[in-house]
């Protein structure tokens, strides 16, 4: 009884194997007449799970908003949605999926850096324009000249950071606490240690730890002994909250510092009370009055029910773009799409105005820094990137830009 | 001084819970020559059955607050009776069968035991990472510079209090006696009447109620708990046994301890990116000179 059925179950996966089901074939030529299909890629499960699952958001809803519109050129678009549970192998896999068995036309995609820099060789190597909507660290559009992001960089990120707390702070010491197995991390570490040094700060400890560790008393321990102003951590939401709670079980009561990786809503659920004080920078906030960003928020939270967090305002931004730029390029030949992409101008997005420069980095983003305070986000100041050169900038330019914040 | 004395006492809470999952691993090896891979994945549904536990049961029946003594002894049985179900259904369903088959078919049946139980959780638990709840209110306790949390000092006394009921069970008991006359010679102890399928079952029950206590614990030291969580400790728990001299329970226990301290101390060291890495190479060291373990001879009495 049981061979014959294990023989026919055999049989039966080998034929659907065999078959390509017969309404993708159209699409996979990303030619067909009705529908403009799109890839992307995202961690919506795993370690980040928050950043694919608000920045999946975010696309859905630019999406369907362009679709309701009447789409690009007559066409609608659709989203092929890849999960590449937070682990960079399986970014690289699902990109190569997209490209060449779905036959996406442009590829959206990643958070985290280390995903995003695994996923753009590839995109570069079959001429599909990626745009990442929110990894920062500098060496992923360095990938190709398909490569795009809509956020700004770890370079401004550290620089304003390191400026803010020596300047608006006045604080002389820090220590460093660096996720060695992410580039975000390693890479965001290295430009704030320079840009504190450079402000008249030390640098009074630095650890290491890898994503996945669940105990970082022993490196906590060895940073406390150090006794600095300042914890930074450039490390993701999930880690931050555990580090937080460990450090003021040592006795540490210094406030954490980080970046746009902290920005979840598991953050505060996580790290609890212990994160109170404490604060990072990031792409935006989500009570800022201007209007466009007002009606996103209301928009986002009709429909799923959440405040839309950076990384669901970024997702929206990157398609937003993309659909505009699929209209402009009026085809959907790779390098059509990346020279639409490529001079993409004052487009008006959630996180600000985007201008793609030579680098395909947006110009003069701004940055704010959030606060966590009685288990609430407020904004704590906004860092205006000072001329439209402002994210490749020199220290000395987003410094002075750090001390106009208000 | 400080530092080393911080980094101690942080080694041996981390360490003890790493024991108390190596016991389960040492007892089942111990009793059937067999690595019960699955033995991590058994420790993460014990942290699961505490988070669901905590959050949906025990304000229920303890009464309004959740961080009280009496929610988490609550919290700590039931962890302890889903493991130990768990445990058993294991033994039953997947290696029970193939007793009697070469030992590499149930070493292969217990990773993909393993598989089942990680790839499953995330079907059912969610993929991504939760939080374990407040069992008991958090206080910090600071004795000379060296600062701790009454949550170290329960995961110690929890852990060695179950340590000294297990070796009261294995060596001062009837049952005990029939384990290790099991661990000894399975034929001949089948041979005297002893009922071993039900010795074996019983072992795969306490050992899995173990993992349980050390899920509970592991959640209130590491709150963020996931389906894949067991991977790491699983493994380092299964080096701390051979470290010891697998199937050997004192050997388990002390082989955990020199896990967690020796991390601890990397960890604090500039070095601290190595830390699994160093400790895989401690036990390859040790297990070039003492091959059998710490503890381990090889005509030692095995559990």
């Amino acid at each position: 009884m049981r061979k014959p059925a294990f023989i026919l179950l055999a049989a039966l996966s080998l034929i659907l194997m065999g078959c390509p089901p017969k309404g993708e074939v159209g699409q996979a030529a990303g030619g067909g007449d009705g529908e403009i299909l799109v890839g992307e890629y995202g961690s919506l499960t795993g370690s980040e799970a928050t950043f694919g699952q608000s920045t999946h958001n975010g696309i859905m809803m630019a999406i369907d908003e362009v679709n309701v519109a009447g789409g690009v050129n007559g066409r609608t678009i659709r989203v092929r949605t890849e999960d590449d549970q937070s682990r960079a192998e399986e970014a690289a896999n699902a990109v190569s999926k997209l490209i060449s068995q779905d036959g996406v036309v442009a590829v959206l995609g990643e958070v985290a850096s280390s995903n995003s820099l695994a996923a753009a060789p590839i995109c570069q190597s079959n001429k599909i324009p990626m745009i990442t909507p929110s990894s920062t660290n500098p060496t992923v559009t360095e990938k190709g000249d398909y490569i795009f992001r809509m956020c700004f960089l770890d370079s401004y990120q550290g620089e304003s950071m390191a400026g803010y707390l020596t300047r608006q702070l006045g604080m002389k010491t820090a220590a460093i606490l660096i996720d060695v197995k992410s580039d975000y991390s390693t890479g965001l570490a290295n430009f704030f240690e320079r840009a504190f040094i450079a402000n008249g700060g030390r640098i009074v400890g630095k650890q290491s730890y890898a994503k996945g560790d669940n105990d970082f008393r022993s490196q906590l321990t060895a940073l406390r002994a150090t006794n600095p102003q300042v914890l930074f951590i450039p490390g993701y939401y999930n880690d931050i909250g555990q580090i937080a709670i460990q450090a003021r079980d040592l006795g540490m009561r210094m406030p954490l510092a980080g970046g746009d990786g902290w920005e979840s809503p598991k953050l505060i659920e996580i790290g609890g009370k212990a994160l109170e004080g404490s604060f990072y920078s990031n792409h935006y906030f989500a009570g800022d009055t201007a209007p466009v960003v007002r009606d996103f928020v209301e928009k986002y939270r009709e429909r799923f029910g959440q405040t839309p967090d950076a990384l669901a305002a970024l997702g929206y931004d990157a398609a937003k773009v993309l659909a505009d730029s699929l209209k402009r390029a009026g085809s959907t030949d790779g390098p059509a799409i990346r020279d639409a992409i490529a001079s993409t101008k004052g487009f008006e997005g959630v996180t600000g105005s985007i201008t793609l420069g030579p680098d395909r980095n947006p110009l003069g983003k701004k940055l704010v820094i959030v606060e966590i305070r009685n288990g609430q986000l407020t904004l704590k100041d906004t860092v205006e990137p000072a001329g439209a050169a402002a994210p490749a900038a020199a220290t000395t330019t987003t410094a002075a830009a750090a001390t106009s914040g208000s | 001084m400080q530092t080393l004395l911080q980094n101690l006492l942080n080694g041996i809470a981390a360490g003890s819970i790493y024991a108390l999952i190596a016991l389960g691993y040492t007892m089942v090896y111990g009793i059937l020559k067999l690595i019960n891979f699955a033995h991590g994945d058994i420790f993460m549904l014990g942290s699961f059955a505490g988070y669901y536990g905590g959050r949906y049961l025990a304000g229920k029946v303890v009464g309004d607050s959740v961080a009280s003594v009496g929610s988490a002894a609550l919290v700590l049985i039931l962890s302890m009776l889903i493991c130990g179900l768990f445990g058993y259904l294991n033994e039953r369903i997947a290696y029970r069968p193939l007793r009697n088959a070469p030992r590499i078919a149930s070493l292969i049946t217990a990773i993909g035991v393993s598989f089942f139980l990680e790839y499953g959780g995330q079907m059912v638990f969610g993929p991504d990472p939760k939080f374990f709840p407040t069992l008991i209110e958090k206080r910090i306790i600071n004795i000379g510079g060296i600062t701790t949390t009454n949550y170290q000092l329960i995961v110690l006394i929890v852990a060695l209090a179950f340590m000294a009921l297990l070796q009261y069970v294995v060596y001062g008991t009837k049952f005990g006696r029939a384990m290790r006359a099991v661990s000894y010679n399975y034929e001949t102890a089948s041979l005297m009447g002893i009922p071993t399928d039900r010795i074996i079952s019983m072992t795969f029950i306490i050992g899995s109620m173990l993992a349980g206590v050390a899920g509970i614990l592991y959640g209130l030291s590491y709150p963020k708990i996931d389906p894949l969580m067991g991977i790491m400790p699983g493994l380092k728990a299964f080096v701390a046994a051979v470290l010891g001299g697998i199937g050997n329970v004192p050997g388990a226990m002390v082989g955990g301890l020199i896990i967690g301290v020796v991390e601890a101390f990397v960890g604090g060291s500039p070095f601290s990116s190595y830390r699994d890495a160093i400790a895989f190479v401690i036990l390859i060291v040790i297990l070039l000179f003492r091959p059998s373990g710490l503890f381990g001879k090889y005509q030692a009495e095995k559990v």
